[in-house]
């Protein structure tokens, strides 16, 4: 069965009632010890056998860390995080760095076979793929602190294109991770932002060299499996002049009832001409109906269009997470250079997300277009909060913002928090908005055509998220569209 | 004659404000019967309540279809037994392709029947079809469900949706009403063309128009709730002529 096939499949089969991606994997783990101070960050450090360089750039981090207190201004509530009470290193135990699928522990193959992920490339490289002409997925598997396996590194090297772990990159392209790292979202840039600068353990590299056109999507799964750890990884991608990349990442993990923190940290940078369309589908545990457990989602997602035309495009599908707090961001420095963000998040049960994107016009016409949809379900707050900043030298920029909301259900919330600043008289932003409930004879007239009221609601909402999902790599789009589905049931009714 | 659709002493409200105040009606297979009657008379209560509308607090009657309980039976379920309902204002539904919405339904409802869903290819070519058979333009499949379409576009959509879905009783809430003549030929033929023993239909209307090209088995006067009279087609020769008036006197006399 073709790769693809075989994912949507797999979500197929999970996305049939509630959360099912909640199983754990018993598996050995080498674990650091609770806390968080300057010998964790050396044990990290020392671990992944990192350059002096790269531990000092930690521990600079983590005093700027020390200095901050969390940020209050997003519109979410939870208990205090006792930063003291985590692990910050947790790695499945194994023999040093796997150099193929065979050499990864069985249990953990068979955990992404459960999530539908295919990390399938020994069938592929063994012909198994026969006539298939669908394009294939690149995939890095990231589990808790360490990625596990990267496939189809073989066929991209050949293309000049890096695409491994960001521990293996420190080693393998020391100066270009050296030259990038911070380089969009320095150490200190935020509280969470300068947590995972201390701690991060893992995420994904890629380079796409002078260019390229990288010769399939690349795509990182997370998979958060230890107990009361948190997940820091760090992603950098790099498109050089004229490269294109296509990036997604997915996100999963076990049901647990205490809250899990999560603390990404994208950091993505294109040239002159270069291009780069990075997607999300984001899935972590919501937490139980009754807002119980859960990831605490706090990411930091950054983009530098910093050569002239630049294009730097981000889709997000957020229906995970307790707690959602991310801004993914344009800063367009290159002239004519491009930022796009579009968005659907939903939020069900008592989900809040705080959530929008940041357009920061610095080259001469350059352009933003940011699409949100935002549904809220249940006892769920929804918050677009954006900002689109028109610097006094960005001549002739452009925005156009259209931020929508769905409710569904007369308990949750939907909030609409657009900054515009524009220092240049020649900029142009427009900003529309709407908020909408699904109407009752919308769902009576699909139910009439035969649908049930959960699959009109289905119906209802990809249709409302449509300009969105198109955005999605086709593979993925599908999948989705499921989750969508699936986020919301039991909202009616 | 079996009866495909029994209706007895039907009271309904809506907001506590009665609104069918006792209808009993009888739709044998493969009849089409048309229900008249002036505005606020009860004709699309009626449509919903048959259909399943929850706004609508059935207070009183029974109403069976093939012999089941219809007024026990979600409104999917009561499409799935084959009852449509051409609407009065076709609802709007962004982003939801024309295509793709029917055959979700179509789907839907294959599936609870226990039949084999039918794939996207076969179903494009029936779809196809069926708009070509009611002159409307290959675009209409592609567009939004009722998304900017005209009075008109929206009506005929909705002949398209009955006819593909192949119901086994149709009700017509005025689907005519704004139509232009050549719009309501191609109403009248989404409706002779499904005329069998084994469907029937309700045709609700103000006008005598549409029954002109749709001839009616038996026509019914539907005045505050009640069916005040019924007759064959030329009654609503007669009604055409005469005015509501006149039924209406005779019915409080």
């Amino acid at each position: 069965m073709p790769v693809v096939a075989e994912t949507l499949d797999a979500v197929q089969s999970v996305t049939q009632s509630g959360y099912k991606w909640g199983f754990e994997t018993a598996i050995e783990m080498d674990l650091a010890p609770k806390g968080l101070n300057e010998d964790i960050i050396r044990l990290i450090s020392s671990r992944k056998q990192e350059p002096e360089w790269l531990l000092a750039w930690r521990l600079k981090a983590y005093a700027a860390w020390c200095a901050m207190t969390e940020p209050v201004w997003a519109k979410v509530h939870h208990a205090p995080i006792d930063y003291q009470d985590l692990h910050y290193y947790a790695a499945p135990k194994q023999k040093a760095g796997p150099r193929s699928l065979d050499e990864v522990d069985p249990e953990l193959l068979a955990t992404y076979e459960k999530l539908g992920i295919p990390l399938r490339e020994r069938a592929i490289l063994a012909g198994v793929e026969g006539a298939d002409t669908r394009p294939d997925v690149a995939v890095d598997a990231v589990f808790d602190s360490v990625s596990v396996a990267t496939t189809f590194r073989e066929t991209l090297r050949k293309a000049g294109v890096v695409f491994c772990p960001i521990s293996e990159a420190v080693h393998e392209v020391p100066e270009l991770v050296q030259r990038y790292l911070g380089s969009v979202v320095p150490a200190g840039d935020n509280f969470f932002a300068a947590l995972n600068s201390a701690v991060f353990t893992d995420g994904s590299f890629v380079y796409i060299p002078k260019g390229v056109r990288c010769p399939m999507e690349l795509s990182t799964y997370f998979r958060i499996n230890a107990r009361n750890t948190g997940q820091f990884e760090r992603t950098l991608i790099i498109a050089d002049e004229g490269s294109h990349v296509s990036y997604l990442e997915g996100c999963t993990a076990p049901m647990r009832d205490e809250n899990q923190l999560h603390a990404a940290v994208v950091e993505l940078v294109a040239l002159d001409d270069a291009q780069i369309k990075y997607s999300t589908v984001q899935n972590w545990y919501p937490g139980d109906a009754n807002g119980r457990g859960g990831i605490y989602n706090f990411v930091t997602k950054r983009g530098a269009c910093r050569g002239a035309r630049s294009k730097i495009s981000w889709t997000q599908v957020e229906t995970g997470s307790a707690i959602t707090w991310k801004y993914p961001s344009c800063i367009l420095q290159g002239d004519d250079s491009v930022g796009e963000f579009y968005s659907v998040a939903v939020t069900n049960n008592h989900q809040q997300a705080d959530t929008g994107t940041k357009m920061i016009h610095i080259g001469r016409n350059t352009r933003s277009t940011i699409v949100s949809k935002g549904i809220s379900a249940g006892q769920s707050n929804n918050t677009y909060r954006g900002l689109v900043r028109i610097m006094p030298k960005a001549h002739g920029a452009r925005n156009h913002t259209q931020c929508d909301s769905l409710l569904i259900g007369d308990r949750c919330g939907a909030h609409t928090v657009p900054y515009i600043e524009s220092r240049n008289p020649s900029g142009r932003v427009e900003h529309e908005a709407t908020t909408s409930k699904i109407a009752e004879d919308q769902l009576f007239y699909c139910r009439q055509r035969g649908l049930s009221e959960e699959d009109a609601v289905g119906l209802i909402v990809n249709g409302f998220c449509k300009d969105v999902l198109k955005e999605l790599p086709m593979e993925f789009a599908v999948e989705a569209q499921k989750l969508l589905s699936v986020s919301l049931e039991g909202s009616v009714g | 004659m079996t009866a495909m659709l029994t209706i007895r002493d039907l009271h309904a409200e809506i907001e506590d404000k009665p609104i069918l105040r006792g209808v009993s009606l009888t739709v044998p297979a493969g009849e089409v019967h048309a229900i008249m009657g002036p505005n606020g008379s009860g004709k699309s209560t009626l449509s919903y309540v048959l259909s399943g509308r929850d706004d609508y607090a059935v207070t009183g009657g029974e109403v069976l279809f093939d012999g089941r309980d219809l007024l026990a039976m979600e409104p999917e379920e009561r499409a799935v037994a084959g009852l449509f309902l051409a609407f009065q204002a076709p609802v709007e539904l962004p982003g939801v392709g024309n295509a793709n919405f029917l055959r979700t339904a179509l789907n839907a409802q294959r599936r609870a029947r226990g039949e084999a869903e039918i794939d996207a290819v076969r179903f494009l070519k029936l779809a196809r079809e069926a708009a070509r058979r009611l002159a409307m333009p290959e675009d209409m499949l592609k567009r939004n469900v009722n998304v900017g379409f005209s009075g008109g576009e929206k009506k005929r959509n909705e002949m398209l949706q009955m006819v593909l879905l192949q119901p086994r009783f149709a009700i017509l809430d005025e689907t005519d009403s704004g139509l232009d003549i050549d719009a309501l030929k191609i109403v009248a033929d989404g409706v002779n063309g499904l005329r069998a023993p084994g469907f029937s239909a309700l045709v609700i209307t103000h006008h005598q128009r549409l029954l002109e090209l749709i001839v009616p088995d038996r026509v019914h006067v539907l005045v505050r709730g009640q069916i005040v009279r019924s007759g064959g087609p030329d009654l609503a020769r007669e009604l055409e002529v005469s005015g509501y008036g006149a039924v209406i006197r005779e019915a409080a006399a």
